[in-house]
């Protein structure tokens, strides 16, 4: 984890050259999750793989494997609902809350 | 660039864009990054440049990155001079054979750091011909500041230095139409696109924008839930609004052949896409018709222009 | 053997060019530094070198561009001047604070307005504070030798920062010199080849630049900068020597002449320390005063203690500051050069001179009328004028 090297209590030895990082992806590590206010709630009987609600989420948070989606990241979805709206097949609700 | 567009294979690739930024919920400037990079292949290598702006301050804070391929920021108003940078230095370096990958160059940019402040920057990568991608998530305002007025900014939308009050309309100009600027650079490739349906439009087009040898750029209407004033959640509803009422119309100028992606059956009116959008209340207030009635008109007007460019 | 040659400044740094090959120089023409893209362009049209020239539109972009080069991993500078350098100013920063090894062959000119093209130092004393080395030079010598130094020096791994390879417009960028020249294939070796340790174009690792840092973490990367700049005194005379060796011409921070037994010193940066040298002989020889003279060759980092040390014997020091920076008191190196030396504890009068702005000529005669000024303060012990001009018009 990045955050075990590099974080808010990191003297100044310990900071990467010109801020550089050296790894991809490191976002990850930041759980944007916390921001929601409104949940999606994926309804697996109703889905019919049409897939319309994937590339539209602004977090990467409905995963595909093998032209099937996954269960929400909920580690990252901030719950803007736009997939609840695309969705033909009324797959996903939006529930209050986290 | 002939391309076939098949949704379930594009979906299966993974996204080359981690989570964990910390853009907006609803963030419509995100979705055009992830798209315009699963457009890359599998195989090849890509560095990615941005402007400073929503998408730069949050999608790399510190030691947190959201790409999964190299990446540059820079400043504000150089995007296009610092990929120009990093394009040949990769000519040189593959010409001396210190590297023997493929690496593509796709830079991204707000409206503020590609329509106005790196304009320049982006004309002179552009008459240079540097073999990259400049894509411009416009979502019409500075949005990281605070949805101050751009170029892009439509005609009388409320912004906060465009604000409309007792004796003002809003924005007094009409939009700048930067992709048609662009392509008369001769580059060999503009596309002006947004999200519909299956995203087989902006898909195709980012596909063909990184794939054509040259400069390219890529105009991605990015609705911005916070600066527009609508629900989050009705981000399709909003960009088919757009295509339908021929506000954001979807071309392509391929080596200064324009061509027309779509075209209406029934264009709708443009009350249709500005009604949802609280920068454009004003517009709905009695005695203000006449400003519907001129918006309507430019929209006519640009897209007549259009479709004759595209005979 | 040493190549004989004569040579203008701008063709020097040219010619330094030519033998470091570099791979990638971005630039926009101004006066008086134009010549250099030009000379690098047509090395490129005859096919004497492999370096990709960028026609950038702007000197914005072309610091930009140069950044992009370098973070990507080639080996990449530009040239400019002063109003150049201006339109440069944040990506100055953005250099530095990135930790790229970039090299600016810069050619001093005065700022803007009014508008002037002749020689003196408001475009580099004004991003002294940008994070750039600055190394500056008396002679068209120098500044080839300080050209094929600065590589090295900027690509340390101590170090990592942008250098600034200044010499003054037209005086020396302009004016043809004998010079010796390091053979190509020394010149080369001493420049060595470039491989950077983590680049954009790295395929065995991703790299990350230019984030954004929350105020937790930008002051422990300024610290971080601070100690690059510290490291960069020690390679610098590291750089130095093995330059002596190679050549037999010795370099430091300053150059200390007729300072062994100097009474009356006078600090200067740039090409008219070549008119106090003649103003130096001239006085010992009719009068047997004791003068002398520190010409400042590395003005960043800042050889402080060095310099208190170099004046801790003199009576008097004149300053010599051919920029203003409008504080109302000091110039630049007035200021800095006061504050080692009230560091120091030293009793010594000082006195601040601005010299040569927009070209303005400074003279043998000049200089012997400062030097007794400097005689006379230390003797009264009363400096009249802390703040004075050299061939000012004045009612």
């Amino acid at each position: 984890m990045i955050q075990d090297r590099i974080n808010e209590r990191s003297p100044w030895q310990d900071i990467t050259e010109g801020n550089k990082i050296y790894e991809p992806a490191t976002s990850r590590e930041f759980c944007t999750g916390e921001w929601r206010t409104a949940t999606p709630v994926f309804d697996k009987e109703k889905c019919k793989q049409c897939l319309l609600c994937a590339p539209v989420c602004p977090d990467c948070s409905i995963p595909v494997v093998n032209s099937e989606r996954q269960e929400f990241d909920y580690d990252h979805c901030k719950g803007c609902g736009i997939c609840a709206k695309v969705c033909p097949f009324g797959a996903i609700t939006m529930k209050e809350g986290k | 660039m002939e391309t076939t567009y098949n949704f379930k294979e594009v979906m299966n690739k993974p996204d080359r864009l981690a989570p964990g930024h910390r853009m907006c919920a609803g963030c419509g400037g995100t979705i055009a990054v992830r798209t315009v990079l699963r457009a890359l292949h599998e195989g090849d290598k890509a560095v990615i440049g941005n402007a400073t702006g929503c998408l730069e301050v949050s999608s790399f804070m510190y030691p947190y990155t959201a790409y999964e391929d190299s990446y540059i920021h820079n400043a504000f108003e150089n995007a296009g001079a610092t990929l120009s940078g990093v394009e040949t230095a990769y000519n040189v370096l593959k010409k001396k054979g210190k590297i023997k990958e493929n690496y593509k160059f796709i830079t991204f940019g707000g409206d503020g750091g590609t329509y106005d402040i790196g304009f320049q920057s982006l004309s002179g990568a552009m008459e240079r011909g540097h073999d990259m991608v400049y894509v411009c998530y416009d979502n019409g305002a500075y949005m990281n500041t605070g949805t101050q007025r751009s170029s892009a900014t439509p005609h009388f939308a409320d912004t906060t230095t465009t604000p409309a009050g007792k004796v003002s309309n809003g924005k007094v100009q009409v939009r700048k139409d930067l992709a048609a600027i662009i392509a008369e650079h001769h580059v060999p490739y503009v596309g002006q696109t947004t999200y519909i349906g299956n995203f087989k439009d902006i898909y195709t087009k980012a596909e063909k924008a990184i794939y054509t040898p040259g400069s390219a750029f890529l105009n991605v209407m990015s609705p911005c839930p916070r600066g527009w004033g609508y629900d989050p959640s009705e981000l399709m509803t909003i960009c088919k609004l757009a295509v339908e009422t021929c506000y954001w119309p979807m071309f392509e100028v391929i080596d200064g052949k324009w061509v027309l992606s779509y075209a209406p059956k029934n264009k709708l009116p443009i009350e249709e896409f500005l009604r949802p959008q609280r920068r454009f209340k004003h517009l709905f207030k009695k005695g203000n018709e006449e400003l519907l009635v001129a918006f309507q008109a430019e929209i006519d007007k640009r897209w007549e222009e259009l479709c004759n460019r595209c005979e | 053997m040493a190549i004989r040659e004569r040579l203008s400044g701008n063709e020097a740094v040219a010619y330094a060019i030519k033998q470091i090959n570099p791979d990638v120089m971005p630039a926009f023409p101004i006066t008086p530094s134009t010549e250099i893209p030009q000379y690098v362009a047509t090395y490129i049209a005859n096919g004497e070198i492999d370096t990709e020239f960028i026609h950038v539109e702007s000197e914005h972009s072309a610091m930009s561009a140069t950044i992009g080069a370098s973070a990507a991993g080639a080996r990449a500078l530009t040239a400019t001047s002063s109003c150049g350098m201006a339109l440069m100013w944040e990506e100055l920063y953005v250099a530095a604070s990135d930790r790229l090894p970039i090299v600016l062959a810069l050619v001093n000119r005065a700022l803007t307005g009014p508008i002037n093209i002749n020689a003196d130092h408001s475009d580099s004393m004004g991003a002294r504070d940008t994070g750039w080395i600055q190394i500056y030079a008396e002679s068209n010598q120098e500044v080839y030798d300080n050209f094929l130094q600065a590589f090295p020096i900027a690509e340390h791994k101590d170090v990592k920062l942008p250098v600034m390879i200044c010499q003054d417009g037209f005086i020396t960028s302009h004016g043809v010199e004998n010079i010796l020249l390091v053979e190509d294939e020394l010149a080369k070796e001493f420049v060595g080849e470039y491989e950077p340790e983590h680049y954009l174009l790295n395929p065995r690792e991703t790299m990350a630049v230019g984030p954004y840092a929350v105020s937790n973490y930008y002051m422990e990367t300024k610290r971080a900068q601070r100690e690059a700049m510290i490291n960069a005194k020690k390679v610098i005379l590291e750089m130095a020597e093995k330059f002596e060796k190679m050549t037999g011409r010795k370099y430091g921070f300053f150059e200390e002449y007729r300072m062994e037994d100097a009474e009356y010193a006078i600090v200067i940066i740039g090409s008219a320390a070549g008119t106090c040298k003649a103003a130096i002989e001239k006085i010992r020889q009719e009068t047997g005063k004791k003068v002398g003279l520190i010409k400042i060759r590395v003005f960043r980092p800042f050889p402080e203690e060095e310099l208190a040390e170099a004046l801790s014997k003199v009576k008097a020091v004149a300053i010599m500051d051919r920029s203003e920076m409008f504080s109302a008191t000091s110039g630049p190196l007035g200021a800095e050069v006061r504050a080692a030396l009230f560091q120091a504890k030293s009793q010594a009068e000082v006195v601040n001179y601005f010299y040569g702005l927009g070209g303005r000529d400074i003279t043998v005669d000049d200089f012997e009328e400062i030097y007794n000024n400097l005689e006379e303060m230390a003797q009264t012990h009363v400096v009249k004028d802390m703040y004075k001009y050299i061939g000012l018009r004045e009612r």
